[in-house]
């Protein structure tokens, strides 16, 4: 893992920059799997490994460029970068050793989800969707927060009384209406148009 | 608490040199692609700091069975379940970004971006955006 | 890419399979490893595969714009509708015990819901931001 990353920071050609950022994410996903995380090595596939190589894919098709030389010699960020890594491992020296079983996040809470209360094996999904519901009901919302913003993002506008039309339907979803102020407010900071409709016309609520 | 050495801390070390690896893609390069997967390198060293300490040698993972008594512990991969979804939300919701960026400026490297603007600004004598 | 046979006979003997273990990984969440975001993955990957092999108008006819933006917002409500009907059981919010008489199974019942909602809108966002990506491009080459 550790070439596959040096290799992508030398890299100009950026589709080369994308198929190795999919090999760092197998390569992560087999090392997961060899910490006993399953279902994390199976989620970093899918999605490190898949979707994520999709939509850089999609947007160097959209971009296409490659990286220009850099401008100016790289000695400031490879020394805030060494002395980053020299604090860091500093501080990690005081932290447990690895596979130690007397470690703290061992202690808590653990013992109590591995009682099997609720009769379902896999712990994992039931912490996930039981134990931790609520902290899951607010990533599926980030979630659809970024597909919302997406959509904000990357609409193409068209005649005024289609974008009307559309987006009645939306107003029956009553919780798109919240986000789509986000989403004004992105249009409003990225948005250059040529001709004068531009201004507070906003998404036509 | 912590009585090893190198080797006991070694998936620290690992852990801590794609960190930084991926810092210094995001700080020293111009392109804005490249940055993003430099991001997406970083979180991912995330995972393993969160993942490796709940290893235990002679464990397995944490799917209930008779067969074994001793389990890895399942809380931080519930926590890196969470943070990879975050993580690609965050890399599609960048590249969006990315891709206006080059609609509007006709490039993305972040020279010229800021020459383009400082140069819109002198022209205009605006307050620029 | 419509014209690679060997893709197009590929593309038609995986697909149903690819969505057919999404629907085994969102099931077997409980007994293996899997749930919602990898199924959710899963099924998205299934279906942009299809695009990528058969041309994204035809995608876009199988699975119209309009569901999609429906998956996306319906399976937080979903979710959040299960939440609600733990109140109105008159347990807290997200309880699953008072879903059914067997507390027990009230949580199985909980848990295969939520993971449905999360299913869905993994698989409409991931679908969604494939589509804004692609036809940005499309619309690109027509203009010009």
């Amino acid at each position: 893992m550790a070439f596959a990353v040096l290799a992508l920071a030398r890299t100009r050609n950026l589709f080369a920059v994308v198929v190795l950022s999919g090999i760092y994410s197998f390569l992560m996903a087999t090392v997961l799997v060899a910490l006993d995380a399953v279902d994390v090595a199976m989620t970093e596939a899918a999605v490190g490994a898949g979707v994520s190589t999709v939509l850089l894919l999609g947007a160097l098709h959209l971009c296409k460029s490659e990286e220009a030389k850099p401008a100016h010699r790289p000695w400031l960020p490879l020394l805030l970068s060494l002395a980053t890594a020299a604090l860091l491992i500093y501080g990690a020296m005081g932290l447990p050793d690895f596979a130690d079983p007397n470690a703290p996040i061992h202690q808590h809470v653990v013992p109590r989800y591995l009682q099997n209360e609720i009769d379902v094996p896999n712990v994992v999904t039931a912490v996930l969707a039981s134990f931790r519901g609520y902290d899951t009901l607010g990533e599926t919302t980030v979630v659809f927060t970024a597909g919302a913003g997406i959509i904000a993002l990357l609409r193409r506008r068209k005649h005024p009384k289609a974008v009307l039309a559309s987006f009645r339907g939306y107003d029956t979803l009553g919780e798109t209406t919240v986000v789509f102020t986000a989403g004004a407010g992105i249009i409003a900071l990225l948005r250059r148009r040529k001709h004068p409709k531009s201004g507070g016309g906003g998404d036509g609520k | 608490m912590s009585s090893g050495g190198v080797v006991e801390h070694f998936s620290y070390i690992a852990t801590v040199f794609l960190m930084v690896a991926g810092l210094y893609v995001v700080m020293a390069r111009g392109n804005l692609i490249k940055k993003l997967v430099g991001l997406s390198v970083f979180q991912t060293s995330v995972y393993l700091l969160y993942i490796a300490p709940g290893k235990l040698i002679g464990g397995t993972a944490p799917i209930l069975s008779p067969q074994y008594t001793v389990y890895s512990n399942p809380l931080p991969h519930v926590l890196i379940l969470t943070a990879i979804v975050v993580g690609v939300a965050t890399l599609a919701l960048g590249l969006a970004i990315a891709v206006r960026i080059k609609e509007t400026y006709g490039t993305i490297e972040e020279d010229e971006i800021t020459a383009l603007d400082n140069a819109r600004q002198d022209m205009e004598g605006d307050p620029g955006r | 890419m419509e014209s690679s046979l060997v893709l197009r006979v590929v593309g038609k003997l995986l697909i149903p399979f690819i969505l057919l273990f999404a629907l085994y990984v969102q099931f077997h969440g409980d007994f293996g490893p899997g749930g919602g975001f990898q199924a959710g993955t899963i099924s998205a990957a299934g279906i942009v595969f299809y695009a990528l092999i058969f041309g994204l108008d035809k995608a876009r006819r199988v699975v119209p714009d309009r569901l999609v933006e429906t998956m996306l917002a319906a399976g937080v409500l979903l979710y959040a509708g299960v939440g609600v009907a733990g109140l109105l059981l008159g347990g807290n919010f997200l309880d699953y015990f008072v879903l059914d008489q067997d507390p027990v199974h009230g949580q199985h019942r909980g848990i295969f819901w939520v993971e449905a909602g999360v299913h869905i809108t993994v698989c409409g966002v991931m679908l969604k931001i494939f589509y804004m990506f692609a036809s940005r491009g499309q619309r690109e080459e027509k203009e010009e």
